[in-house]
């Protein structure tokens, strides 16, 4: 243990913990700007100096690890000076339209500035001009707003290990940019969204859909239906104060109706239409020795990945749409039949923890009979902006219930939003489809909790099944690597672009960096997910009454002829760079 | 369509010739400087074929290889002139009025210093210290050292290449 | 192939004659060496064209008691090319390819010294001897021992100039504890510029626990207007590998870097055929020497970036990725190059070495001042008569180097000020002309030792245009990691330009104060620590200038475009309308024969007129 003082209080402290981490624990506030626990720890922002007594220079409380008898003032003249002049040069480079910016409010620039007192731009001066880039369906990337932190350089490489974004130039001219300065949407990135979640400004945010579904619901010609993505109900709350990981299903669909939807729908639904087929088509690759391991297909941003750069294993891929597409699909087919309603009228609307999803939508194969399975996609994000926009008190609502017939989904669809989830869904049903009888069996603990990557076998029918999930595309990356190298036996593997699953999507609400380092939110949002399949009627897709029925009138059997029409897609490679 | 040809062919070529490059080279990391350098001396800029080439060879992100080149001021990614000519202003030089050089420099040639003349023929650029700080100020002309060098002189040099082809 | 000690002392003992005739100069046979700068400078000047003719000329005349030799820089830029006939001494200077019939059929075959080829001393004396020259009297070349003396491309030459004597001295009967402890008592302080104690840097390495190192020689000269390191390595260097070799014994490694920068062709040259006969000769490679020591080195380019020069910065670019520094702590010597226990020291501090471990650790304490002990080598520049490198014992006043060694300040020009260590120096001015130079005093008076790079400026410049060059260099250089040198540093520079504009205003000049200090104490590395020096240093010896700028809106040193004005000398104007002829922007009225004015409003300072009139009446 290492004892040291901390504005004259004593602290005692493990070796390797560093002076912010330390001063956390005794309840003192270090600002920081470009700090990200584990992700992001250079030092850049000179937003956590503090002065140590007999250096010369200010300490990186960020990085600077405790030392034995340190003392340490966190808060004295010079050090609040030298952080105003920091914040001061900053805001002279920064596009300060606070007003019209979508982060106004949960900005960590904003929030020093105001902390610091902080009234005019000192040293105003030359600002640097670019070009917004909003080319891609999913991501804007505003250069004007960047305050150079490389946060999202960080996740890109360090976390996803991708490396679509990397600092540019030098001094003065540095930027973040892209391989030659291309779009997003024409280099390697997948829309994982990822950095839109570690930006600390506006500078990368999703692709605006609100106004094209306000015109939707205004539109009195058009059916409108939204549905929601699992990882949705368990983290809207927090955008209206609530805590982290509350549910507000009951709210969240009371809100979507004011907003004048016409139908609410849970893409749970959808999800237990994955399973159903997803679970069928493993039974039969290992029955009749199709392409081994099979991989899971729900996640866009991961196909993105794979198209991109694993073009020679596409085989693996479950040929399954995502939920949202997959009910978009049945939607517009057989609801659109059974109310006699024009699909060519129906709009589907899907809310989504995603950003990718915006751009999932839009492939050219997500349609069927010519007619789109979703037409426009909103984020965990644009939801809550639609609801206070639409002068809502969320917390004065009463709570109320998905529409029927198809509001009802099993709990095994609701666990889609976590890593593992789909895993543990597709092997409720397909062990029991193996088996040909009901199985006692529903937790499967191993897949379960956020480690990046998950490993287990189980036995199905007297057939051992090895098992491997993997969360974020750094670990997805290592999983093709070993199938691609020949050095892997897997049956069945689970991939999410996002460390963590939906819930932890890049269209979920945005966390500060001191949130991220101090809360394990995962675990909390994580735990409600798992609560409500824990209180759900049906724990198995194939139990859900609902997708009994439409299989009965309609797709007839999972694999099936139709189900392929509407629940099924194709993969190709994508060059990586279109520059 | 002709053209479009043409174009492949170029882009072909230079893909060749890059991967020949970089066969030389072991697949390291570390290695990506040298051989930008070389790439860089090869062409007079560093085109965007032997970007996305070394990239898969070295499996270093295209962005990363984008960065290092915008970092390094050797590295550029436009042609140079067929005359590159090139101003010191490292501190000896500045001292003795190479300022005034690059000044008229910009004004003879009609462009900026890292721009190249429309018509290929002459690029700008300016460097920081040569190392013949004994003979300030310097200029150069692609390889060729020009020192001792005044507005007058300088203007006469380039009337010179002016006058080739 | 490979050789043995023995071997090397042989080639040592049979090249001999070479260091006789050129060092001792007392040999009795009737030999001649013409050594030949060929240096980056002489080089410019075309000193290898020389070369060629003065063989040409032997062949043809079959002459053979002489050889040419390819030599590093002699330190006299400004008077190259520079030829030296040896054991005469003769020094030529100023020579052009014109000039080698002479040499050789006057002097080489005649014996008589081509006179108007020989340099002047500053009241006019003609000097025959390179050892007469005031320029070399007062230097002590320990560093440059080899520059100028023996031809780089020949490893033989080197050895026989005591080359390789130190490490086989090392390998043969030191303990590693022996060298750093040799080092550490040397008192050798890093020549990088912050003069860190480098034995005790050698020991920090040593005792690291880890069985791969690191060796590095920082090569990244990178301040503008030095060129020391660059003379070492195109003069002398196998002195480098030599050194390098023995610090990877002293620590524990086996493997050296150089990072040299890609802008020193001839360096890079001669580095990459010194490695390739060293590895030839067992001096690099497994087992060197038919010892159990293994050593190799390699080149890494640096590929124009300034702050790659700064020690983290350049173990990222070795790395293959952006210069951009790493915070400090944890230091190289702990986690360097790939995380491991990396030794770096630059070329300068490497190059004393071998005159450390041969001559002791005592002669070399000998030399300097209480704290900082040997020579430093200078870039000399500027406005001053002789421009080049020297040499000198760390105490050498300003005054000393300046006017002894380069000749004073040309063009009967005052001197201003001496600028040391590049854009993380500061200026100093005439008052502390008689400071003796070591890493102390330097920072004292707000400057510092840097690299070696000093430009002496007279009195037509003005300093507040010299700290915007120094700012602009630090803002096209920051690597823009940081916030306060990525943003600060462009915002001190736009505050100079507003100044030097004559935009200022008073507010400016403390605004300028607030923002460097604020710069200084909370940049990432040192070269934004460093980048306000040259404003900090120029406030504080020549604020009046700085306020002349702001207040009255005059520069005085007349630099600033935008304070000056062009005027036409009414008593000295004959009316011939020339100027107004002249003038781009019609700013000058007047009728032919009566006295013409200049519209201050439209004038925009292009000096045409004052080469148009033929009677200065324009100033």
């Amino acid at each position: 243990m290492i004892k040291l003082t901390i504005d004259n209080i004593p602290v005692e402290v493990q070796e390797g913990t560093t002076i912010l981490e330390a001063a956390r624990l005794v309840n003192i506030n270090i600002p920081t700007l470009c700090f990200l626990k584990d992700i992001n720890e250079y030092g850049n922002c000179r937003m956590c100096i503090v002065e140590v007594e007999g250096r010369n220079n200010f300490a990186t409380s960020c990085i600077q690890k405790c030392e034995e008898g340190m003392v340490v003032h966190t808060h004295t003249k010079k050090v609040m000076d030298a952080r105003k002049m920091v914040l001061d040069l900053t805001l002279s480079n920064h596009h300060k339209d606070c007003l019209t910016c979508v982060r106004s409010g949960n900005c960590e620039l904003q929030k020093l500035a105001i902390q610091y007192n902080v009234k005019e731009i000192e040293y105003a001066g030359e600002q640097s001009e670019h070009t917004v880039d909003d080319k891609s369906p999913s991501i804007v990337r505003d250069f004007n707003k960047c305050v150079l932190c490389k946060r999202c350089v960080a996740t890109c490489k360090n976390v996803q290990d991708i490396g679509a974004i990397e600092a540019t130039n030098r001094g003065f001219e540095s930027c973040i940019s892209t391989a030659c300065d291309a779009s997003l949407n024409d280099v390697d990135c997948t829309f994982c969204g990822q950095c839109i979640m570690s930006c600390p400004v506006g500078a990368l945010r999703e692709k605006d859909s609100t106004e094209e579904v306000w015109k939707m619901i205004h539109n009195p010609e058009l059916f409108t239906i939204v549905q929601t993505a699992p990882a949705v109900r368990v983290a809207l709350g927090e955008e209206f104060g609530y805590p982290i990981g509350t549910n507000v299903k009951g709210k969240m669909v009371t809100a979507l109706r004011r907003l004048g939807f016409d139908k609410i729908f849970d893409t749970n639904t959808g999800a237990d239409f994955t399973i159903m087929e997803e679970a069928n088509e493993f039974v039969e690759r290992i029955s009749n020795g199709g392409t081994m391991p099979m991989m899971t297909s729900c996640c866009p941003a991961w196909v993105r990945f794979a198209e991109k750069n694993y073009p020679d294993l596409l085989e693996h891929l479950s040929s399954c749409k995502s939920p949202h597409q997959m009910f978009g699909g049945v939607l517009k087919s057989y609801y659109a039949k059974v109310n006699n309603i024009d699909p060519a009228k129906i709009r589907v609307i899907s809310v989504m923890p995603c950003i990718a999803k915006k751009f999932e939508r839009t492939r050219e194969e997500m349609e069927s009979d010519n007619i789109r399975d979703v037409d426009s996609v909103i984020t965990t994000r644009e939801l809550a902006r639609m609801i206070k926009q639409h002068d809502i008190e969320f917390s004065e609502l009463e709570e109320t219930e998905f529409d029927n017939p198809m509001g009802e989904a099993s709990g095994a669809a609701a666990i889609f939003g976590v890593t593992g989830g789909v895993m543990e869904a597709a092997l409720r049903t397909a062990a029991d489809v193996l088996e040909g009888k009901d199985l006692g069996r529903i937790d499967y603990e191993a897949v379960r909790g956020k480690e990046g990557i998950k490993k287990a076998t189980v036995t199905v029918a007297g057939k051992e099944i090895k098992i491997v999930v993997a969360s974020s595309l750094k670990n997805a990356r290592i999983i093709m690597e070993e199938i691609r190298n020949g050095k892997a036996d897997y049956d069945f593997v689970e991939i999410m672009a996002c460390p963590g699953g939906c819930i932890m999507g890049g269209g979920q609400p945005i966390k500060s960096s001191k949130q991220r380092a101090t809360i394990d939110i995962h675990k909390l949002r994580s735990d409600s997910i798992y609560t409500i399949d824990e209180k759900s009627t049906f724990r198995k897709s194939h139990q859900n009454p609902a997708i009994i029925k439409i299989y009965d009138e309609f797709l007839k059997k999972p694999c099936g002829e139709l189900a392929h029409k509407y629940l099924h897609t194709e993969y190709k490679e994508e060059p990586k760079y279109n520059i | 369509m002709e053209n479009e040809k043409c174009v492949n062919c170029a882009e072909k070529k230079l893909q060749d010739e890059t991967r020949e490059l970089l066969q030389k080279h072991e697949k390291r990391k570390d290695g990506l400087i040298k051989i930008l350098e070389e790439v860089q001396s090869k062409y007079g800029y560093i085109p965007k074929v032997s970007q996305l080439e070394i990239s898969e060879y070295l499996d270093i992100p295209l962005a990363e290889i984008y960065g290092v080149i915008t970092f390094y001021s050797r590295f550029t990614l436009k042609p140079k002139g067929k005359y590159n000519v090139s101003i010191c202003l490292g501190t000896a030089c500045f001292v003795k009025g190479s300022k005034e050089i690059l000044q008229s420099a910009k004004e003879k040639l009609g462009i900026d210093e890292g721009e190249t003349t429309t018509d290929g023929k002459f690029s700008l650029d300016t460097t920081r210290c040569i190392g013949a700080c004994g003979l300030a100020p310097v200029f150069t002309i692609n390889d060729e050292v020009y020192g001792n060098s005044t507005v007058k002189k300088f203007n006469e040099v380039l009337d010179e290449y002016i006058k080739k082809d | 192939m490979k050789k043995t000690i023995d071997e090397i002392e042989k080639i040592r003992w049979e090249r001999r004659s070479d260091l006789d005739l050129r060092v001792n100069r007392n040999t009795p046979n009737t030999q001649r060496h013409i050594l030949v700068c060929n240096g980056t400078g002489c080089t410019s000047s075309k000193s290898p064209k020389i070369m060629e003719k003065l063989e040409q000329l032997i062949k043809e005349k079959n002459i053979e008691n002489v050889r040419v030799i390819k030599t590093g820089c002699f330190g006299l830029c400004s008077k190259g090319p520079i030829l030296i006939v040896r054991p005469e001494d003769t020094f030529y200077s100023l020579v052009k390819i014109e000039d080698c019939d002479e040499i050789i059929n006057s002097h080489i075959l005649g014996g008589q010294i081509v006179q108007r080829l020989l340099t002047k001393d500053l009241n006019g004396n003609i000097v025959n001897k390179l050892d007469e020259l005031p320029f070399y009297k007062k230097q002590k070349r320990i560093v440059l021992k080899n520059c100028g003396l023996i031809n780089p491309e020949d490893i033989e030459e080197y050895i026989a100039f005591d080359g390789y004597k130190a490490l086989i001295k090392v390998l043969s009967s030191m303990s590693r504890d022996e060298v750093v402890e040799e080092v550490s008592k040397s008192g050798l302080r890093g020549r990088g510029g912050a003069g860190f104690p480098t034995g005790k840097k050698w020991s920090f390495v040593k005792a690291e626990e880890e069985n791969q190192k690191y060796v590095v020689c920082n090569a990244d000269e990178g301040d503008p207007g030095a060129f020391m390191d660059r003379s070492v390595l195109e003069g002398d260097p196998h002195t480098i590998i030599e050194a390098m070799t023995i610090a990877g014994y002293a620590i524990g490694a086996n493997q050296g870097y150089i990072y040299v920068r890609a802008e020193y062709p001839i360096a890079v040259k001669r580095l990459e055929i010194a490695i390739k006969q060293a590895r030839d000769y067992g001096l690099l490679g497994q087992n060197i020497l038919n010892t159990e020591f293994s050593f190799d080195i390699d080149i890494r380019l640096g590929a124009g970036a300034f702050v790659c020069g700064e020690e983290t910065a350049l173990l990222e670019s070795i790395e293959g990725k952006r210069g951009q520094p790493r915070l400090k702590p944890p230091y190289p010597a702990h986690s360097g190059l790939w995380g491991k226990p990396t030794l770096i020291n630059n070329v300068e501090t490497y190059a004393n070495i071998t005159q450390i471990i041969l001559n002791g650790s005592e002669w070399y304490s000998s030399i300097g001042t209480e704290t900082s002990k040997g020579t430093k080598v200078f870039a000399l520049g500027g406005n001053v008569n002789n421009v080049g490198l020297v040499e000198v014992p760390m105490g050498t006043t300003l005054r000393e180097i300046i006017y002894d060694i380069g000749g004073g300040i040309p063009n009967g020009r005052e001197f201003k000020a001496a600028q040391t260590g590049g854009p993380s120096g500061g200026c100093i001015p005439k008052q502390y002309l008689d400071t003796q130079i070591d890493y102390e005093s330097l920072k004292a008076i707000g400057s510092m030792m840097g690299s070696g790079g000093l430009i002496v400026m007279d009195d037509t410049k003005c300093m507040v245009n010299i700290a915007k060059f120094y700012l602009e260099f630090t803002v096209s250089e920051s690597c823009g990691k940081c916030t306060p040198c990525r943003i600060g540093t462009k915002r001190m520079l736009e505050i100079l330009e507003k100044i030097c504009d004559g935009r200022g205003n008073e507010h400016d000049i403390e605004k300028l104060k607030v923002l460097a200090d604020s710069i200084v104490k909370s940049s990432v590395c040192g070269l934004g620590q460093t980048a306000p020096n040259p404003v900090l240093s120029t406030m504080k010896y020549f604020m009046d200038e700085y306020e002349e700028h702001v207040k009255d809106h005059k520069c005085k040193a007349k630099e600033c475009k935008n304070l000056t004005q062009i005027e036409i000398d009414p008593e000295k104007c004959k009316g011939c309308d020339l100027c107004k002829k002249s003038c781009p922007v019609q700013a000058i009225s007047g009728e032919i024969r009566e006295i013409h004015t200049i519209d201050q409003n439209k004038c925009i300072k292009c000096r045409t007129c004052l080469q148009a009139c033929p009677f200065k009446a324009i100033h």
